[in-house]
């Protein structure tokens, strides 16, 4: 048979075509690379640049504000209401002084904190080192705003009227304003949450530090603290950049809190004006408000990267153990074991009593022990209580709600795992060629969208239909959607992790021996990585399960989640309510992640580690 | 029984172009393999064959199949293609047991579950497995993995076989072990084979015939024979042979070459070309004598390594160093005198600017 000249046919040639679509039938990796960047630019680019529009056109509800307006035409008139106008002080620049403030106040405690634990855990002898690791991370499992909740059981004062706290309670003294609300409130709460970030992020490194190359200092004959400074702070920089970065884009982007202790005082943050303006139906605002919030969180990122460099900004949480190499505290080993136990009981044991304690109490604000009682629990419903609210088992929007988290949580982690699976196998598998690095790039940039930011972009996105895409606002598959958009980053690196544990060829074997692509899948890829993929969509599930901030603009009675009929009844100044349901997620989430825990210790472990 | 046939391949990397221009034919039935330095494009040429890379230029024929052609635009999927591959790494599935191992591709053919039984009991038996059917690969030993990997292969019954460096990660008693079970695997599937190695060894003994490729390039096929005797150019004459073959630089004079302390006869063909070239002659090609005799070069031994069955001694003629293969367990002090002459008979020349052996051209 006469082999045809070898050389390469024209570009629009039969022969050429042919071969392209040969090329792309034979690379599934190329087709599911395509397919996920397809979507996620729809999910993520596309609702971006559809609020930039938005922020630069008259809409319907500007002529409330400007009759003569013509809609759809090109306007600055929003950005002008933000940024210069008398108005603009209350929606812009106040916001974004008090943003700014507890960004820097938070991080900075979180950080402290969560380095000195990190140090304590890693680096010396404390005591009790496996229940404290266990417990340490616990509020990292925990809604945010876990914290304000009980800050208010204790704090309460007569501001807002309804009842008052512990403190008031005991002492019969009103805590002043600026201890019950406002900025002092909201930075200590949310750094007692937050420090779990950087104390999981530096904490892995230090442990990997610690085995690398201190020693080596301390043979060439460096002393301990020219040790410290010259070899492991320099090492430890990525880890604390990263997890500076990390907190200070989650507290801009952060809801619960602020809403709750900031809103009473009418003290404003980004999230919280953002979220007055969209029910001020001021969308315009809310959306430049959100891109505001963007630019801070990139320009933030960039800062970071010039600063540490690129490379080396993102340190991976890797699961190894901590090195034996530690120093003895001497003298001082049982005051710090005391002091990470106090820390303990303040931020986990303490908010869980608060809220059990309130949840028993009658009438509201009065601790005495007559005044236990299981109603908000087992309650019918009594018109004198509560506006006669049933009690958790009783509710139906309570139950409603728990089902609808439950299945939000499913649907998440069920999605996030599919789709961190394939993007992992297209990213790990096209490696090298352009398409997977889009694809990476275009999967982590969920990352830069503060939460509230995200929630916002959504509403201008999908409160109309686009082409075949009806609207979304208001049904509950938006928050499946915003839900595994936001874990994106997060689980397409898990599932980039676990394909890369994947060698190539075993797959390849498959394929030269006639498998095709869907039984690969199933039967190699599939069970291989599972172990890793499972212990991330528990993660998702957790984070579904707890979140607000994401989906606070985009929640309506006809899609209620837990978390935000806590806040609904927080509003309404039902504590008993409100910390009876937190207390009854918290119990959920705390069981999940007991599985998680469980799971990945046996991950990794057994016959796959092998060959 | 399938023919393999490459036409004009061409592969790069980036602007890394690492197989260059390649023509290949292997006839049915043969065993080929393909001999090189690290990094000379074996696997990547073997992969190509397989399917698992695709060449920017060149057409790929198996049996009467086109199965790639960059001008007609075929390319048929590895899937398709109906052929064996034993990776390096045996690429088993460790959450698989060697039951499941050997019978998951079966299961995707249109094959009864008794034929797939008596399938896998066969190839179990032919590697000498049977009773490891439940076990996990992390449960076996390098060799039996390896086993395993030509039991799939042998239920699978290609009639194109190819192997990339199956025993490199094996030790040297497993390795003469399995390169027997390999050419019999050969012989029971009678099918074309392509073996990718970097050990001339198992390309001497497995082979029917043998190419040596360098930098993307063939430099030489032949027979294991030809290739041991008549190295092509320079690259290969050093490449095989271990201990590797004694080189001298000379000039041409007076119908010998002139190389310093040695001088070497040329045969008259050779003697009319003038001017620079290469001698080469393998170490246990020199007529070593212990006594001295008339005509013969003096050496000196410097170095002696017995190996059992032959001993490699290094020597010197004046400051020229030579490598000899003698048989025997030799324990001669350093320093001896010993004597040496060339055979002319397996003497090979090579130009010293193309490096291409004389011989084959001159005749
Ligand atoms: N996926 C790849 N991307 C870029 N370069 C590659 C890739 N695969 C191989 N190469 C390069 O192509 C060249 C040939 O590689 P190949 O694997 O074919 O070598 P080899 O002859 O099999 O070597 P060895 O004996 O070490 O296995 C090498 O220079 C290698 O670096
Ligand atoms: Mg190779």
């Amino acid at each position: 048979m006469a082999m045809a000249d070898s050389g390469k046919p024209a570009f629009w040639s039969l022969q050429n075509i042919s071969y392209q679509a040969y090329r792309l039938k034979n690379r599934p990796e190329l087709i599911i690379g395509l397919l996920a960047l397809g979507f996620l630019s729809f999910v993520v680019l596309v609702p971006l640049l559809q609020i930039i529009k938005d922020a630069f056109t008259f809409q319907s509800y500007d002529l409330a504000y400007n009759p003569d307006g013509v809609v759809g035409e090109f306007t600055l008139f929003h950005l002008d209401r933000v940024f210069n106008q008398p108005i603009s002080a209350a929606l812009f620049y106040k916001p974004l002084v008090n943003s700014l403030k507890m960004g820097f106040f938070v991080t900075v405690i979180a950080l402290t904190v969560g380095f000195s634990l990190a140090w304590l855990m890693v680096r010396t002898n404390v005591h009790f080192k496996g229940v404290f690791g266990a417990m340490l991370v616990f509020p990292y499992m925990m809604p945010s705003w876990v914290m304000a909740i009980a800050w208010l059981s204790l704090f309460k004062n007569d501001r807002v009227g309804g009842s008052e706290g512990l403190l008031t309670y005991w002492t019969g003294t009103q805590a002043p304003d600026w201890v019950a609300y406002g900025l002092f409130p909201i930075v200590i709460t949310l750094a007692l949450h937050y420090y779990a970030y950087a104390y999981l992020l530096i904490s892995g490194a230090l442990a990997t530090v610690d085995s690398e190359l201190e020693e080596a200092g301390a043979t060439s004959g460096m002393g301990k603290w020219k040790r410290i400074r010259v070899i492991t702070m320099p090492l430890l920089m990525p880890a604390i950049g990263s997890a500076i970065v990390l907190t200070f884009i989650r507290i801009l982007g952060t809801f619960g809190t602020p809403a709750l202790l900031g809103l009473p005082v009418r003290f404003f943050t980004f999230s919280t004006q953002i979220y007055a303006s969209i029910n001020a139906r001021n969308q315009g605002d809310a959306f430049v408000l959100a891109l505001v919030l963007i630019v801070l969180a990139i320009s933030f990122i960039w800062i970071n990267s010039r600063i540490i460099g690129v490379r080396k900004s993102y340190v991976t949480m890797t699961g190894k153990g901590f090195r034996k190499h530690e120093s003895d505290l001497g003298k001082l080993r049982w005051p710090a074991t005391v002091f990470v136990i106090l820390f303990l009981c303040m931020t986990v044991a303490l908010p869980l009593i608060l809220l059990l304690w309130e949840s028993l109490t009658l009438i509201p604000g009065d601790y005495s022990l007559s005044n236990l009682t299981t109603y908000f629990w087992v309650g019918q419903g009594n018109v004198n209580l509560a506006y006669g609210e049933p009690g958790v088992i009783h509710n139906k929007g309570i139950m409603g709600a728990l089902i609808n988290s439950i299945k939000l949580g499913f649907a998440a982690a069920l999605f996030n795992g599919v789709l961190g699976l394939l993007v992992g196998y297209a990213v790990v598998r096209g490696r090298g060629k352009r398409l997977s690095q889009w694809l990476e790039a275009i999967a982590f940039a969920p990352y830069i969208f503060p939460s509230i930011a995200l929630g916002a972009i959504y509403i201008g996105m999908f409160s109309t239909s686009i082409g075949p895409v009806p609207a979304l606002y208001g049904t509950f598959t938006i928050l499946i959607l915003i839900t595994v958009i936001k874990n994106l980053p997060f689980t397409s690196r898990t599932g980039i992790a676990a394909i890369l544990q994947i060698h190539q060829s075993l797959e390849e074997a498959a394929r030269v021996q006639g498998i095709g692509w869907f039984r690969r899948m199933f039967r190699i890829i599939i069970p291989l990585s599972m172990s890793g993929v499972v212990a991330g969509m528990l993660l998702t599930f957790i984070t579904a399960m707890r979140e607000l901030s994401l989906i606070i603009l985009l929640i309506s009675p006809g899609n209620m989640v837990l978390t935000g009929l806590i806040f609904g009844y927080q509003e309404q100044d039902m504590a008993q309510h409100s910390s009876a349901v937190t207390l009854m997620l918290v119990l959920i989430i705390i069981i999940i992640s007991v599985i998680v825990r469980v799971m990945s210790r046996s991950a990794g472990v057994g016959r796959l580690n092998t060959t | 029984m399938g023919q393999i046939r490459l036409d004009g391949i061409v592969k790069s990397y980036g602007k890394e172009v690492v197989v260059k221009n390649l023509d290949l034919t292997v006839q049915p039935g043969e065993f080929l393999t393909i001999l090189g330095p690290s990094g000379c494009g074996k696997t990547t040429t073997l992969r190509m064959i397989a399917g698992l890379e695709e060449p920017d230029q060149g057409n790929i024929q198996l049996g009467e199949r086109v199965v790639f052609s960059r001008a007609d635009g075929v390319v048929i999927p590895p899937e398709a293609r109906r052929l064996g591959l034993i990776f390096q790494s045996y690429a088993l599935w460790p959450h698989m047991t060697v039951a499941k191992n050997i019978t998951l591709a079966l299961k995707e053919q249109n094959i009864s579950k008794a034929d797939i039984a008596r399938r896998l009991e066969n190839a179990l038996e032919m590697v000498q497995l049977t009773g490891y059917a439940g076990r996990y690969p992390s449960e076996l030993s390098g060799g039996q993995q390896q086993r395993v990997a030509v039991a799939r292969l042998i239920a699978l019954r290609p009639s194109i076989l190819l192997m990339d460096e199956p025993l490199s990660n094996l030790d040297a008693k497993l390795r003469t072990e399995m390169r027997a079970s390999l050419k019999r695997l050969h012989r029971d599937l009678e099918a074309t084979t392509v073996y990718v190695t970097h050990d001339q060894i198992e390309a001497l003994t497995l082979s029917d015939r043998v190419i040596i490729m360098n930098d993307g390039r063939i430099m030489q096929e032949g027979s294991p024979y030809d290739i041991y005797h008549h190295p092509a150019n320079i690259f290969v004459a050093e490449f095989i042979g271990d201990p590797g073959i004694n080189l001298f630089n000379g000039t041409i004079a007076n119908g010998v070459l002139d190389c310093g302390a040695v001088s070497i006869p040329l045969p008259d063909a050779i003697a009319r070309h003038g001017g620079d070239l290469i001698a080469g002659i393998r170490p246990e090609k020199m007529h070593v004598s212990e006594t001295a005799k008339d005509g013969w070069l003096k050496a000196r031994t410097e170095i002696l390594q017995p190996t059992g069955a032959n001993t490699i001694v290094e020597v010197k003629v004046g400051d020229t160093p030579i490598t000899l293969m003698q048989p025997g367990f030799m324990t001669l002090p350093a320093g001896t005198e010993l004597w040496l002459q060339f055979d002319p008979e397996s003497l090979s020349f090579f130009d010293t600017d193309t490096q291409e052996n004389l011989r084959n051209k001159v005749g």
